[in-house]
């Protein structure tokens, strides 16, 4: 059971996606202007990087590897996840349209993300050391990690908007750097898990 | 090669069926008149209609639950077209998509009130502390601003004040567009 403490901790807090593997900065400059819609795009992302690890752990495990065509991952990897985004949209526009409003236009740019195409390919390079179970349980920590730092950056951000910043460092440049002072505070977490 | 041209098709069939399967499965009826009364809204979405955004207005509109005139950035054209398509007489923009006022909250002043009570029934939100007789006033962090107060007082000794922006108190502001006479 502490295994998994251990991985959820380290996904979450020690490796975290964003501010220490420094995957997935695309939506965490873009979307994070507003905190509503930053914990919309963390929520979307957080259910397909989940999914995406499992489904192309056990690709990669069942098929990729008996059949000796591990240098396919990539492309299989981009394949499942592109699949996973398109029937969630589907999923969620049935279930629940009020979530899929909120959530709209995010859920397609998810293919793009990095971090979610990164997750699996971290998950692979350390194949001996999971399982099906493992993979979702990391993939979940990542997702968690993100969204955790996705919500932080986006609180940060509307506080900024209403501060005296000097004129030469106002928008993405003051953002640039209270990412860089994030990256550095959560570099502090790094020891925590042996 | 073979075995990989095999996988990788066996994945793109498998994994296309299953979304062609969901996409049957998971088929949404729209409503076909919220579609064509969205088509004629610009799409700002900026919510000046009272709506989170132009779909929902399209929705309300088609239910009947909402005037034609709600629409700022659509201009008077969009209430031309809005008019034929739901065969209703053009109205033009009303009272209430006009600018808001600022956001701003009710003051007592104390040495006026003569503690009747009668702003304290007025208020929805309980945002007036009082009794009968004794001197009445304001919770402003629980005042709405909606200066349903103001009316009742006999002795006219509530005033509505502007809330100053600050760090605490900053949000996002509306999205607001000029008017282009059409």
């Amino acid at each position: 059971m502490s295994e998994y403490l251990m991985i959820l901790i380290g996904a979450v807090l020690v490796n975290n996606i964003v501010l220490v593997k420094i995957l997935g900065l695309c939506p965490f400059m873009g979307v994070s202007k507003k905190l509503e819609a930053a914990a919309g795009m963390g929520a979307a992302t957080a259910f397909v990087l989940t999914l995406g690890s499992g489904a192309s752990y056990a690709i990669n495990h069942w098929l990729l590897v008996p059949y000796n065509l591990t240098y396919l991952f990539t492309l299989s990897a981009i394949v499942v996840i592109a699949s996973i985004v398109q029937f969630t949209e589907m999923y969620v526009k049935k279930a629940s349209p009020a979530l899929y409003q909120v959530l709209g236009i995010y859920l397609p740019l998810i293919t793009t993300n990095c971090a979610v195409l990164g997750v699996p390919l971290l998950i692979v390079q350390n194949e001996l050391q999971y399982n099906l179970i493992k993979a979702l349980w990391f993939g979940f920590g990542n997702a968690l990690g993100f969204t955790l730092v996705m919500v932080l950056f986006a609180g940060i951000r509307e506080r900024l908007e209403g501060a005296d910043v000097p004129g030469i460092f106002k928008g993405s440049a003051i953002a640039m750097v209270t990412a860089g002072l994030m990256s550095l505070s959560f570099m502090g977490f790094a020891g925590l898990v042996k | 090669m073979l075995n990989a041209l095999l996988v990788m098709s066996g994945i793109a069939v498998l994994l296309g069926s299953v979304l062609g399967y969901a996409a049957i499965k998971f088929r949404v009826e729209g409503n076909p008149l919220v579609d064509k009364i969205d088509a004629i809204l610009p799409q700002t979405q900026c919510g000046q209609c009272g709506y989170p955004g132009c779909k929902p207005y399209a929705t309300a509109l088609a239910a009947d639950e909402a005037e034609i005139n709600r629409c700022p950035p659509g201009g008077e054209e969009g209430i031309r077209k809005l008019g034929e398509l739901l065969n209703k007489e053009f109205i033009p923009f009303g009272g209430e998509t006009n600018a808001p006022k600022p956001k701003s909250v009710a003051l007592i002043d104390e040495n006026i009130c003569i503690g009747c009570t009668l702003c304290i029934q007025a208020c929805p939100v309980d945002a007036i502390a009082g009794a009968a007789k004794q001197m009445h006033t304001i919770i402003t962090a629980e005042c709405t601003g909606c200066e349903l107060c103001v009316a009742p007082c006999p002795v006219d000794c509530i005033s509505m004040i502007v809330i100053q922006e600050k760090i605490g108190n900053w949000k996002w502001k509306y999205p607001i567009y000029a008017l282009t006479p059409a």
